[in-house]
Parts: C-alpha cells; structure tokens; sequence
C-alpha cells in the first residue's frame, strides 16, 4: 500500500506533485534548521569569539529577505496546487484502454458495496476491475461518512449518505492492491478493508459471467439486510436485480441504514462491535 | 426520577477505566482529607478558589492543564501499545473503548491541556508585561477558570459514568447523531465543551479587554512585548471562533435532544454543514493554540540571546497576518469532498499564505539569535527544539495543503504525525518553555535545571522517535483511528512508535521530577531579585512572586524592552528612586461566584446528559443566582493602605540592589 509505488495514473500524478513539493520545500528547509543549529552553536554565550551586536534588531535587507524567501517558495508551491488541483481533480476523466467500466460505491457499516451496474453484478469487499480501462466511480454511503481509498491508485475521496462524489481512476498493472476507509465510521472501521484485483481485461468478461452465474441476488430487500451494521469477513457476490439500486440508495428512497440496536436504555448500548469480536 | 441514569452506567465488565477511575477517586479523597485534617482548607478556599488575582488564576489554569496532560498522556500510551499489538489481532482494548480513548485523547489533549496551558500563562504574565495591576474584569476571570474546569470534571465523570463519546474529537455527524451514537458518550462531549467554551469565551474577551485598554504609561502598542501581541490575536481568534463552536454543538444537541435536523442523514439535514462549521472554528483554534507559544518563544529568544527581539515590526505584522487568514482557510480539513478544482486550490494556496508569515518568525528569531550571547537555559533549549521541530511540521503541514498530495495523506497516520508535529513541537514545546520561564515569577525560586534538560532531551527524541514512524506509515497507506490492523508492513512503525511513547513517558517523569526536586529545594534555588534571567519585559521589574497589586508604582515605559531600557539608565545614570510617595491602591475582593457557578453549572450539565430534568433547572437557576447575588453586591474592592505597599516594595527594592545585569555592559 506504498503511496510511492503507484499503480495508476492518478496515484502516480499524485505522488509525483507529493515528491515534488517535498523536495521543493526542503530547498529551503534544509538550510534553515542548519543556520538555526549553526546560530545556535556559534554564538552561545561562551563563546568568546562570537561578536555580541546587542543592536542588530533591524536590517532592511534582512526583512526583505525573510519575507521574500516563504513567499517565493509559496508561490512556487501554489502554482502546484493551482495546476494540480485542476489536473487532478477526482471528477477530471482518466482515458484508458478499451470501454470505461462505470462502478457505483456504497460504503455500508462496515463493508464496502459495489455495484456494476452494466455488468449486472455487485460484490462486497472486493473490487475486481480490468487493468488499463478508466474506471468511472459514483459513491455514496447507506449510513454514515467513510472516505473510499486505495492507496496505489490514489485521489480518496468521501462518501456521504444522500450525495454523489464522483471519482475516475485507472489501474495500469495486473495484480492484488488493497482499499480501505480513511474517515472513522464507528465500531467497525477498521475491518473496512477491501480487495482490488486488477485483472488483465481479456479475463474481465469471464469474471463477470462467472459472477452473475451466481444464486445471491441484490435487490431492496437484501441490500436492507446487507446494511444492518456488522462486519463481513467473506467476501459474497450478487447478481444485480435492478440496476437503479444506486440511485435508490443515494436518493434516499432506500432510507439510511439503522444504528447499532439498543439493548438497555442506559448509557452504553451494545453496538455491533461486540458481534465483531 | 434519575433519568437514564441506572446502575447499567457503571462499567462493571471494564476493569481499565475502572480501576483508573477508582485510583483517581482515591487520589482525590486522599488529597481532600489531607486538606482538611491539615487545617488547609480556609486557605485554599481564601486564597485559590475565590481568589480573582490574575497570578492565582493562572496559576490554576497550568495545574489544571498540568493534571489533564497526565490523562491525555495516559490515553496516548494505551492508544500506542495497542496499536503495537493489534497486528491480526484484537490486541487488548476492544473498540468500544478504544474508540472512546482516541476521541478523549483528542479532546482533552486541546480543550483541557493546550487551551488552559495557553490560557494559564497569559494570564499570568501579560498583566505584569503591561504593568498594570489585574486584567480587566477579575471575577469574570475566576468565572472562565472555574467553567473549564467543570468541562474538565464532565470529560472525566465519563471515565466511570456512562461512556464517552465514540466518535473521534470533532464528533462528525451523521455518527454522532442520535442514530448512530444513542449513548451519553456524544452528550459528555458536547456538554462538557459547551460549559467550557463559555469559560473560553469569557477569558478571551477578559484578555481581548486588558490588553486593549489595561496598558500603562507609555506603553502603547509598538512597545508591547512580543507575547501581548500573540495574546491580543489569540484572544481576538477566541472571540471569533468560539461563538461558531457553541453554535455549531448547539445545532447537535438540538439534534440529539429535540428531533432537529440539522445534521441528520434524513430531512434535509446536511453532514457537511457541521464540516464546514466546525472546521470554521477549528482551524482558527490551531492558531489561537499556536500564536501566544510563538509569543512565548519570541520572549525566551530574545532575552536568552541578549538582544532585543529581531524585526519587531515585521513580527507584529506576521502576528496579525496569521490572525486574519487563519480564518479563511478551513476548508482544507476535508478537500476530500469532491469539491472542485478552483475551491480546492484556493483554500490550498490560502493556507499555504499562512506559511509566509510563519517562515518569517522562524527567520527573525533566527537572526535575534545572530550575533547574540546565547545563555542555554530550559527554556531556550525548548525555543531550539521548536524552531527545528516545527519547520519539519510545517513543511509537511503545506505538503497537505496541495490539494492532490492531500488526496493521498488526507485523514492518514501521516495527517496525525504533522498535527502533532506542530502541536507538540510548537504549543507543548512553547507552554514548557513559558513553564520553566516564568515559574520563577510565580512562585520566587527557579526550577532545577538538571530535570528540566533532561525533561527537554527525552520529549524531544522521544518525539521523533514516536512520531517521524507515523509518517512512514502514513506513506504506507495507513489511516488514522485503526483499532486493528492486517497489514504486515505497518507492523514495525507502530512497534518503534510505542518505544517512542516510552521515551516520551520518560521525559514527562522528569518533568514531574524537576517539580518535586525544586520544590525540596527551592531555598537553594530561591530568586531574591525578581529577575532571575536578566529579564527585559516588565514582569521582571517586581519581585517574584510579585505582590497581589503587581507594581507599587505603574510602570513608565518609554521604549521596547522596558524594563531592559530601565536597567540601562539605572547603570548609566546610577539612578535609584528618590523617596517615591506610595499611595493606597484599590484591589478587587475575592468572589466564591466562579467556584459556585461553576458547581452549579456542572450539576446542571450531568443533568443534562442524563435527561435528569428536575436537576436541570435546579442548576440553572443556582447559576443564574450566583450571577444575580454578584452583580447585587455593594463592596468590590479593597484599600491596601499606602504603609503597606511602601513596606512590600522596599524589600523588593533592596533585593534588586545587588543585581548584576548584562544590562549595564550594553
């Protein structure tokens, strides 16, 4: 899950803008803490050739120095920003081989749903896309707020109940990555873990007729069960029943998942951290 | 009859906060009785609880922030152990009360360490530096004292009375909704800091006051000391930002209370309102934190180099700068919405403006430093340990203000490492630096300093060692608030960062153990002059401690540096005062008002968090008393007759005679 070991485009780009501005800011870093040590040293108090000059309190040169060395690296730096930012903004298309596979996120308490909505499938906790093609994501959450991020093909971004984010990545390599949520959910948060199987694109097809082949279907009725809160440690598919499920949940005419249920009135509810352990 | 209050609140099947619980009760009761049986009471009552004196006041606030630094701390290292452990494992906190310990951790760490620390010393020092005799509303001060130790009280009732809140120290909706957090956890929280924020409030608009019409002869606002400028902008900030906090937990607990929908998933509520609110004072709130440590330095730097501080002018303005775009950038804590570009990238290049006056502090105490005759006491080994520290801090601290590198570091472990970075290594450092500076004013005799460079070296490596890991681990993918984790490679960061919290823990030991030591030893270590530090700001112009009216004489400032600029004609001229003509000074009376509203208002927040209705009115109506009874009462203020003033000063007079200043060598 190395930032520094891009898989993608984005997460390159990213990284790639993150080095860069590190290296730019430690121009003047570096030689800043070494002139702080080096003051510091050379004129301590016992020093006795160190010249005391009680009156340099002001130097114009100085002043203009010292303002003119942040604000120059600034603007450097906000160039970056300016130009990246617009680069790489999450909505920006990330082109690809072949036909972008569109994939509708829903973070559920706490496991990951995604739906394909062309494909007619949707799987949880794992994310299985073609290597080279534009994946175009929609996300939104059934509950409360996660941030969806996998770390090598970069850009996180949130997922909140009743809104759409949207976010356009690519994975360039074959191979396992893995995703998880940036933004703490509840009880459950940190098994918010999921799979990215980045497979060759020829394979694509098969996986996705092999998944629809199976008995699970996802339809209103067992997404309400799905979002109950709890954590799921298998890795289920489902055939697509109604490709509008998306919008059902993010329009809220699938109401928001439940909390934890109550046990007593008292103070501390049991919540669905104790099934977890 | 006790609401939802019942037996169920005690955690029976938690022996971790129990026991802590019952060793602190213990703790208490123990100091409590001594109190008593010792015959201390009237004193404490007499001259702490009531007392309206700046210096006491101040006093009580780092105590205060001194004891929750001690909890906070003890969450960090339960936190970091079982981060360590809980590879493929639950490790040994389960996440109800792991969640709960990260979110107090946070909340504490700021609302009842780093705010009452800031808080402390600048009201223990700016009246003294302004060379005036108390802060502007003195009651008032004890009231904001008193109400953030009730928040304090609340925070950790939750230890043994129900739970704290799960949801991380913000409390974002829609988890801490009634739907999501149907606990008391989230209403401890909110209640606690509602209490506490109008304590907040009011010290902000005390300081705000004093140091805007409390200044004394000659003191105009270019001859202010560098640390009542960062007071002014801290306090300005407080009195902005924190209305937005009450008003933004407010619409929370109508949420939770009544039904609103404020923040609610459902009925039109929006979660991102409450972000964009809570960031809105929350970015704010770094740099109320942050500036008076930047004033803290600005002294110890200047007066540890022998020099007047560097680029005075150009410091004002950099103070003033950060005070204003602080305000207009909150929206980078969550570039990770899905915003556009053209927003993202102008609140990143917004908050990277806050970094040109920042960088050019760094630079003018560096060049103070230049050409000084620097004295490394503790105090200037922690300005040192910041001013390296804190530029590492603030070079990942821009880094996340690119909006595309902060789509990878957003929420991650490497975000805690910077916030923490720049808290610890400025605020903390900063508040340590002001401790070991200023005690010996407060309480007349210096701290030990073996301890205290001890104490400076094991924070400062312990910090790195604790913290440059979870920027590593941040940099493998690794977000923040894991109870548990799968991932192999994040495993030896978390071991090394716990050894790190070992080291840390070292220091603070000797912290304490500097306390103690010094205060066996204080004969030995006893100050006489009032000046232990060759000092050039007016607090070192009268005795340590100083007397309960400051100065026999306001102070005549006619330069920067006042009390340096005094020293200088003394020896040049060898001036002493002629027979000054002492006359009786006013002193505000003690006031029990802020211990009562205070215990009345805690009464009426545990009601509240326990839907105990009847309890509810029964505390607000004792508050609202207390204020009624306050503002009835006819005497204010008390004579300290003119013999007894010229008795006190003379002593401090004669003491002074014998100093030997750098000042004269000038």
């Amino acid at each position: 899950m190395n930032l520094l070991d891009p898989q993608g485009p984005v997460a390159a780009a990213n990284s790639t803008i993150l080095v860069d501005s590190v290296f730019i800011m430690l121009a003047i870093v570096v030689p800043t803490i070494i002139a702080i040590l080096a003051f510091a040293f050379w004129f301590r108090a016992s020093n006795t050739r160190a010249r005391y000059q009680p009156d340099f309190v002001y130097s114009g040169r100085v002043e203009m120095v010292v303002w003119s060395i942040p604000a120059l690296t600034v603007i450097l730096l906000g160039g970056v920003a300016w130009i990246g930012s617009h680069q790489l903004d999450p909505a920006a298309p990330v082109p690809g081989t072949g036909s972008p596979v569109r994939i509708q996120v829903v973070s559920l308490d706490w496991k990951w749903l995604f739906i394909y909505p062309d494909q007619r499938i949707a799987t949880v906790n794992t994310l299985t896309v073609p290597a080279g093609a534009e994946l175009n994501l929609q996300l939104t959450s059934s509950s409360v707020m996660n941030t969806f991020f996998i770390p090598q093909l970069g850009s996180m971004i949130y997922t909140m109940n009743g809104m759409v984010t949207k976010l356009n990545l690519r994975a360039d390599n074959e191979g396992k990555l893995q995703g998880l949520s940036g933004h703490f959910s509840g009880d459950g948060f940190p098994d918010m873990m999921f799979d990215v199987n980045v497979i060759s694109p020829l394979a694509f097809p098969d996986w996705v007729a092999a998944t629809a082949k199976t008995d699970a279907v996802l339809n209103e009725a067992s997404y309400k069960k799905l979002m109950q809160q709890g954590i799921e440690k298998g890795r289920p598919t489902y055939r697509l029943d109604d490709p509008r499920l998306f919008d059902l949940i993010a329009t809220q005419h699938i109401p928001p998942g439940p909390g934890p249920e109550l046990v007593s009135e008292a103070g501390r509810p049991h919540s669905g951290g104790h099934d977890a352990r | 009859m006790l609401g939802k209050l019942d037996w169920s609140a005690i955690p029976f099947d938690q022996p971790i906060p129990l026991i802590a619980g019952a060793i602190v009760l213990i703790a208490i009761l123990g100091v409590l009785v001594w109190v008593v049986v010792k015959g201390h009471l009237p004193y404490l009552w007499h001259e702490w609880i009531t007392s309206v004196d700046h210096k006491r006041i101040g006093v009580m606030y780092i105590l205060l922030a001194s004891v929750m630094l001690l909890r906070g701390g003890s969450d960090a290292i339960m936190m970091r152990i079982q981060q360590a452990v809980a590879y493929q494992s639950q490790g040994y906190l389960p996440p109800e009360h792991y969640n709960q310990i990260f979110s107090a951790h946070g909340t504490i760490m700021i609302f009842f360490v780093a705010m009452p620390f800031v808080i402390g010393l600048m009201n223990l020092v700016v009246p003294l530096q302004l060379g005036v005799r108390d802060v502007a509303f003195p009651t008032l001060n004890s009231v904001g004292f008193w109400l953030t130790a009730t928040g304090a009280l609340l925070v950790n009732m939750s230890l043994v009375i129900g739970e704290f809140a799960r949801t991380g120290w913000l409390a974002f909706p829609p988890l801490s909704e009634l739907s999501y957090s149907p606990g008391v956890g989230v209403d401890y929280y909110a209640w606690s800091l509602q209490i506490s924020g109008v304590g907040t409030l009011v010290a902000g608009i005390n300081l705000v006051t004093t140091v805007l019409k409390l200044r004394t002869r000659g003191m105009n606002y270019l001859r202010m000391p560098m640390f009542c400028w960062t007071t002014l902008a801290s306090n300005l900030l407080i009195v902005a930002a924190f209305p937005i906090l009450t008003a933004t937990l407010a619409m929370l607990l109508l949420d939770r209370y009544l039904g609103f929908h404020f923040f609610t998933n459902e009925a039109g509520g929006n979660v991102m309102m409450f972000m964009n609110l809570i960031w809105a004072w929350g970015h704010p709130e770094v740099y109320i934190l942050v500036l008076p440590a930047f004033g803290i330095f600005s002294e110890v730097v200047s007066t540890f180099s022998g020099k007047v501080l560097f680029g005075y002018r150009s410091m004002v303005l950099a103070t003033m700068a950060i005070c204003v775009i602080s305000f207009m950038v909150w929206l980078h804590h969550f570039f990770t919405m899905g915003a556009g570009p053209d927003v993202n990238a102008i609140f990143g290049i917004a908050s990277m403006i806050i970094a040109i006056p920042t960088g050019v502090k760094i630079y003018n105490w560096l060049f103070t430093m230049y050409g000084g005759r620097i004295r490394f006491a503790t105090p200037m080994l922690w300005s040192v340990g910041f001013m390296v520290t804190f530029i590492i801090g603030g070079l990942t601290g821009v880094l996340v203000a690119v909006p595309p590198a902060d789509f990878m570091l957003h929420n991650s472990m490497f975000l805690v490492a910077h916030f923490h970075n720049v808290i610890i290594g400025g605020v903390l450092f900063g508040a340590f630096a002001g401790f070991e500076y200023w005690f010996p004013k407060a309480f007349g005799f210096r701290l030990d300093e073996r301890w205290g460079k001890a104490a400076f070296w094991f924070t400062f490596l312990g910090f790195y060692v604790t913290f440059m890991p979870l920027y590593i681990a941040g940099m493998l993918g690794m977000t923040r608030r894991m109870q548990h984790y799968d991932v192999a490679a994040w495993r030896p960061w978390m071991i090394i960062a716990a050894l790190g919290m070992a080291v840390l823990t070292i220091g603070v030991i000797c912290q304490i153990m500097q306390l103690v030591v010094s205060i066996r030893n204080r004969e030995a270590l006893r100050d006489r002059t009032g000046d232990p530090w060759d000092g050039r700001s007016l607090e070192w112009a009268t005795s340590s401690p100083p007397p309960v009216f400051n100065f026999a004489f306001n102070p005549d400032v006619r330069g920067e540096d006042a009390y340096w600029d005094m020293k200088v004609r003394a020896r040049q001229q060898s001036l002493e005062h002629d027979r000054p003509e002492y006359q009786d000074i006013e002193m505000p009376r003690n006031s029990p008002t802020g211990f009562v509203c205070a215990f009345f208002a805690t009464i009426m927040g545990f009601a509240l968090i326990w839907h105990i209705w009847w309890m509810v009115i029964l505390g607000g109506l004792g508050a609202f008393a207390t204020f009624v009874v306050f503002a009835w009462r006819d005497h204010d203020e008390y004579v300290i007759p003119a013999e007894e003033v010229a008795a006190i000063d003379r002593v401090n007079i004669e003491e002074r005679r014998g100093l030997v200043s750098m000042a004269g060598a000038v």
